[in-house]
């Protein structure tokens, strides 16, 4: 039986999408889900890329410097290069708490398991 | 020893916690209780400028409780990242408070005062022999950064906390410290492992946050054994869960399975977080890898003069214009004070718009209305508020294509419109300091109190 991947809103499945500093260079990015079947279905459906997060916040590619599954969480973390170090000129959110907005609109391939 | 019992208060010395929580603890009989004062979450402002981001009266209010307590049960108290921000000043702000404390409340023990900050001196010595290396996303250091900065720290791990307990110290007030330290510091001296106790000392030091619900205002006990520890809240209405615990080593973290520290990584691929009660998690399997000791340094430096003001909009024509008539106002200051050959940042923060993500913002949406903030950054208080006035007067009685409303385009909600914010402050230093002594960059004073 073919198996069909479908798509669901990142906050229908996610309890908690969220920004923060991870030190004064960097912003990172957790996405903790529902229940460790979403988790592992998002991990599968592989929509939570790079390229993804490079095209949601208008950044080059090369300054997402990664995305991490985290099972124990349930959890995918993305962290970026800040565009500029915490709390200089130009600053809008020295805390980087709120840039998460982008992620709530997102919608995600779930990918079925595969049979055993 | 088989095992030992660390009471976490609270994530910041200051954040406050309920008496109930902290009384449970005691009644744990813990053999140390730890605080991490600091973070860089409030930006450069309070390394900088050498201020503490928490209230003096809340600080001193957590200190009576956690003092008196510690003195009765007999056991140390170590502070982490005093201040804040762990600069020289940031030390004494804070030991100022802990000897108020003492006198007040007629408190007798051996304190122990840890130093954290760093000579310009000794970082252009260790920039020229190679020993400074940058942190992801930060530009090479130059001796201009050096030289620039108002404040330099050093971020020290657990042996300058070990040598103060060692000599005795019953309360130790160190400058800025690698957050587990103030917890790992006095387990790992009794043999424990060093990677459980680093590991149980990052989640100790964020208090309750690793609870759920979670935070960072109620206590949190650890029980480190030889080959796993237990933690838990110390609010009935909270408890651990194993997300709950894992979970945090996401928060403010770039990743979850490797934790960098001064002497190496904390390895947490095989960690394992079980449910051992309603409120109890224990945990295990954590390693640490061991790599060359490095020293983080962070400093900050002067940029200016800061004048800002607020103010809405609520024209369609003019919120459809707001590029161009921002662009307008610039030149028009640029025009005006050509002397000062644009040697100011002149901002507008239009929220409505993109006034919280800025250039990252992908909506281009238009509002109702705008609120809107000006700012200028100058090299003195004086230049920052001329060049604000002269922008927020511009902007008031700016004519556009299209203008209907001719009396003023902008709503202020305060008379006077203009505020100083005084000093700016940037991290100009977030690098690693390379073959650097653990113990003796770090000096140590201890006296009786």
């Amino acid at each position: 039986m073919m198996k069909t991947t479908t798509r669901a809103k990142l906050t229908d499945i996610a309890g908690v999408i969220r920004s923060k500093n991870a030190g004064p260079y960097e912003l990172t990015f957790d996405i903790i889900f529902h229940s460790d079947y979403l988790f592992s279905a998002v991990v599968r459906g592989g929509s939570l890329t790079k390229e993804l997060f490079a095209r949601l916040y208008r950044v080059p590619e090369e300054k997402i410097y990664a995305v991490i599954p985290y099972p124990p969480a349930k959890a995918i973390k993305v962290t970026m290069e800040r565009l500029r170090p915490s709390g200089s000129l130009g600053e809008t959110d020295v805390y980087g708490a709120q840039q998460h907005g982008p992620l709530l609109e997102l919608l995600v391939s779930l990918a079925p398991a595969e049979e055993v | 020893m088989d095992e030992i019992r660390l009471l976490a208060p609270t994530a910041i010395l200051g954040y406050g916690f309920p008496l109930s929580s902290f009384q449970r603890g005691m009644e744990e009989k813990p053999h140390l209780i730890g605080v991490d004062a600091g973070s860089t979450d409030p930006g450069p402002y309070y390394l900088g400028k050498g201020k503490s981001f928490t209230d003096r009266v809340s600080v001193k209010r957590d200190l009576e409780i956690i003092m008196e307590a510690s003195s009765a049960a007999g056991i140390p108290v170590v502070i982490g990242s005093a201040g804040g921000s762990g600069g020289q000043a940031h030390v004494d702000w804070n030991l100022e408070i802990v000897e108020e404390v003492a006198r007040e409340k007629r408190l007798s023990f051996t304190l122990a005062r840890i130093d954290a900050e760093f000579s310009p001196d000794l970082v252009l010595q260790k920039l020229a022999a190679g020993d400074v290396a940058p942190l992801p996303g930060v530009p090479p250091l130059t001796a201009e950064d050096v030289l620039g900065s108002t404040c330099i720290v050093g971020q020290m791990g657990i042996e300058p906390l070990q040598e103060a307990l060692r000599q005795g110290a019953d309360l130790v007030v160190a400058g800025r410290a690698y957050d587990p330290v103030c917890f790992a510091a006095l387990p790992i001296i009794k043999g424990f492992d060093p990677a459980l106790a680093l590991h149980l000392g990052k989640i100790l030091e964020c208090a309750a946050i690793a609870s759920t619900p979670g935070s960072g205002r109620d206590c949190m006990l650890g029980i480190l054994r030889r080959d796993h520890f237990l933690i838990r809240p110390l609010d009935p209405l909270r408890r651990c869960t194993p997300e709950s615990v894992a979970a945090h080593s996401l928060y403010e973290k770039a990743d979850p399975f490797h934790l960098r520290g001064p002497g190496g990584t904390l390895d947490l691929t095989d960690t394992r977080y079980e449910q051992l009660d309603a409120q109890t998690v224990t945990v295990s399997g954590t390693r640490f890898q061991e790599s060359p000791y490095t020293v983080k340094l962070e400093g900050a430096r002067r940029v200016g003069f800061r004048s800002v003001c607020i103010a809405g909009s609520r024209d369609p024509v003019m919120i459809g214009q707001i590029q161009e008539i921002t662009a307008g106002v610039r030149d028009s200051v640029a025009n005006n004070f050509e002397k000062l050959q644009k040697n100011y940042f002149l901002h507008f923060h239009l929220y409505g718009l993109h006034g919280v993500m800025g250039e990252l913002e992908p909506l281009n949406r238009t509002p109702h209305e705008l609120g809107i903030i000006i700012e200028c950054v100058a090299p003195s208080q004086e230049e920052a508020n001329t060049i604000l006035s002269f922008a927020r007067s511009t902007m008031l009685h700016y004519g556009f294509p299209g203008r209907i409303s001719t009396a003023g385009n902008l709503a202020f909600p305060y008379s006077p419109s203009d505020f100083e914010a005084g000093e700016v402050f940037e991290f100009s230093i977030y690098h690693l300091l390379k073959n650097i002594d653990p113990l003796q960059s770090f000096p140590l004073q201890i006296k009786k109190v």
